[in-house]
């Protein structure tokens, strides 16, 4: 009897709990860093698709954007860079998230559904993230590289710590006799892309395969792990492992210090947003169509070159205007110091420079 | 002289309202079966057609110079041999708990190690995926080496072994581990099937007890014992995220050796990494791999039940 009745009061409090717990809002208690409040109250719902790698970002300015104008839903579904670009051209996502622009070609052939007729594309580098080349041995923090040694070790001519080509970049360093396993990544990424052209860039005597997101299958394979977790997680469980992974998730391994010019950089978000501002954007494109064409053998002060660009991708002209004027205040927070701080402090990502975000704004000043 | 009477016609059963209810609502169940496997089968063929006669230039997941057949054969080689690794590790575990539960272990025993064997069931495949990658990968890594260094002669213990210990070997630990609850389950089930008869007369014959195992109750549950293994190979034949997460594949290869970092890729992994970056015709293609899967599980259940109906009549399920 008595346990009949505490089981019925129990059952209906965890069923209450759980159905109460639906009710919550997306919102965010405690004072956040703030978009200044523009105009009368924003109300819609805006949806975007696109890259894993921006998906922690802008889970951080959605959290930040929707405090600040209750009455609008921002959706970000991270399904992968080409999913975006498809979904941007069917008409289904507002704005997308790519890790690489689309091609000249591809904005020629459209079709951009959610577009208005002859609307250019806008297609903004918002989120910048340095890549780190991370290696597990012990009592190492950190060695210095240059782009020729890290082609030769991923590529596999290079096969033991203690070779010549590093122990001469690094003589205070007590190298062991210990095998390079080099680890990469098994699914296709715009990681793997972005450091594969690094190497194609900076090492093209070593590394002679085209940069693309699966790494290529002919050389050495070393380890094979899956998306960035994985890859941390193999590199921190073998000793003398080598790999490649978002800065931010480099955690507590060594990472590599990469030469450039006469110096070895290591990675930090200044030298990130520098080799992006040192680089020439692509030419032939709009001035609303910020391409960057990273110039990865750039020898200019304090860059590191390894870096990802995740662009957001919107229209000029929507063919829905309440779409624009969703889209056009999220773009701004995004690109103001305040949203770029939000997006450092959360995922470790480099914040753009001042450059930057006046051409950046420039071509969210266009759409309409 | 003898006549036999005309056969009396069968009464005919009353039929209530309820008897037809509930023929009817069986019916359509089973034919929602059917249509379920039809839609799926006819999805797959329709979304596979663009891939089959597809080159490196309509779809770039292909590699250079190869059609799809090129492609999808290593990977249908990496998940049978897997598989097939997976089942030879777990078919004689799952046959000896099944037999201590139902033969050996006291009753107390007996029920607690069923309930903790169904349990593992329970535990959902990423988390297995991480505790190969976390847990299992590093502690097998040492007795890789020392089968490398000792062993090395074997063309299946070839070295260079690997430094993180995710090989084809360590996904097939864990793919073992998956497909024992199911599989003891079922011989479980068989073995406490077996006519109390048959084994207390091979007891009064002089039998052991495990000799009475080896007479009575092994032949009789070897139905049960090839639907278990066809059972559990289905599932190994078809888990993702645990060999996604765990083995350290090459696309395209094809190897016998066991403890490298070189392994073959399997199906429904390489479908799990490749898919969120796959657009236009790779989609095409990834389809037709789980076609080519779909037809290959098919194909082992179908092997597998005709050595079950050759042996019929002497199965103990008569």
């Amino acid at each position: 009897m008595k346990l009949t009745r505490i089981a019925q009061l129990g059952a209906v409090t965890a069923v209450a709990a759980l159905a109460l717990a639906g009710c919550a809002a997306n919102e965010s208690t405690a004072g956040q860093t703030s978009a200044p409040d523009t105009g009368p109250a924003l109300s819609g719902t805006l949806s975007g698709i696109g890259a894993s790698s921006m998906g922690a970002a802008q889970e951080a300015w959605i959290a930040a954007f929707q405090t600040d104008n209750p009455d609008v839903t921002v959706n970000y579904a991270a399904e992968g860079s080409g999913a975006g670009r498809e979904g941007f051209q069917a008409g289904a996502a507002d704005f997308a998230g790519s890790d690489r622009a689309f091609t000249l070609d591809e904005i020629a052939a459209g079709p951009f559904d959610g577009c208005a007729a002859d609307s250019g594309i806008l297609q903004l580098p918002l989120y910048i993230s340095p890549i780190a080349v991370i290696f597990n041995l012990e009592g190492i923090d950190s060695l210095n590289l240059d782009a020729d040694t890290i082609a030769a070790i991923f590529a596999g001519t290079i096969t033991n710590w203690s070779d010549p080509r590093i122990a001469e970049q690094n003589p205070d360093v007590e190298l062991p006799d210990l095998g390079i396993t080099a680890v990469h990544r098994s699914d296709d990424s715009g990681t793997t892309e972005n450091f594969t052209d690094y190497l194609f860039q900076a090492a093209p005597s070593v590394w002679t395969w085209e940069p693309d997101g699966n790494w290529p299958a002919t050389p050495v394979p070393g380890e094979a792990a899956a998306q960035t977790s994985g890859v941390v997680a193999a590199v921190s469980g073998g000793n003398g492992t080598i790999g490649y992974a978002d800065a931010s998730r480099a955690g507590d391994l060594g990472t590599v210090a990469l030469k450039v010019g006469s110096e070895y950089v290591p990675f930090t978000p200044e030298a990130a947003a520098a080799i992006v501002d040192a680089s020439p954007l692509e030419s032939g494109r709009e001035s609303y169509d910020i391409a960057v064409e990273l110039d990865r053998t750039s020898e200019a002060q304090g860059v590191y070159p390894i870096v990802l660009i995740s662009y957001t991708i919107a229209c000029e002209t929507y063919a829905d205007a309440a779409a624009a004027a969703l889209v056009t205040p999220y773009l701004e927070y995004i690109s103001s110091p305040a949203g770029q701080d939000a997006a450092a402090a959360g995922t470790g990502s480099a914040p753009i420079s001042d450059e930057l975000r006046s051409k950046v704004d420039a071509a969210i000043a266009l759409i309409s | 002289m003898t006549t036999t009477a005309p056969a009396r016609s069968q009464p005919k059963a009353t039929l209530r309202l309820g008897d037809r209810v509930f023929s009817r609502t069986a019916v359509a169940a089973g034919l929602m079966i059917l249509v379920t496997l039809a839609a799926v089968a006819i999805f797959l063929i329709l979304r596979s057609i663009p891939a089959f006669g597809a080159t490196s230039e309509d779809a770039s997941i292909l590699p250079a110079g190869e059609n799809f057949w090129g492609y999808v054969w290593p990977l249908v080689f990496g998940t049978v041999w897997a598989a097939a690794l997976a089942l030879v590790i777990a078919t004689p575990l799952s046959i000896g708990i099944a037999l201590f539960i139902s033969h050996y272990a006291p009753r107390r025993l007996a029920s607690t190690l069923g309930y903790i064997v169904d349990l593992l069931a329970a535990v959902p495949s990423v988390v297995f995926g991480l505790w190969g990658i976390l847990v299992l990968a590093p502690a097998v890594q040492p007795i890789y080496s020392w089968l490398v260094e000792n062993a090395g002669w074997f063309p299946l213990f070839a070295g260079p072994v690997s430094a993180t210990g995710r090989t084809i070997l360590t996904a097939a630990i864990v793919l073992a581990v998956m497909i024992l609850p199911i599989m003891t389950a079922i011989c479980r089930e068989v073995f406490l099937q077996t006519p109390v008869l048959h084994e207390e007369a091979a007891l009064a014959l002089g039998a052991t007890r495990w000799e009475m195992i080896r007479t009575a109750v092994l032949p009789f549950g070897r139905s049960g014992i090839i639907s278990a293994g066809v059972l559990g190979l289905g599932r190994a034949l078809g888990e993702t995220m645990a060999v996604a997460m765990v083995l350290s594949a090459t696309p395209g290869l094809v190897s016998f050796a066991l403890l490298q970092s070189a392994n073959p890729q399997t199906i429904a992994a390489n479908i799990a990494l490749s898919f969120p970056e796959a657009y236009g015709v790779n989609i095409n293609v990834l389809i037709a791999t789980g076609l080519i899967l779909f037809v290959v599980t098919f194909a082992v259940n179908a092997f597998a039940r005709w050595i079950v109906s050759r042996r019929r009549e002497f199965s103990g399920a008569n």
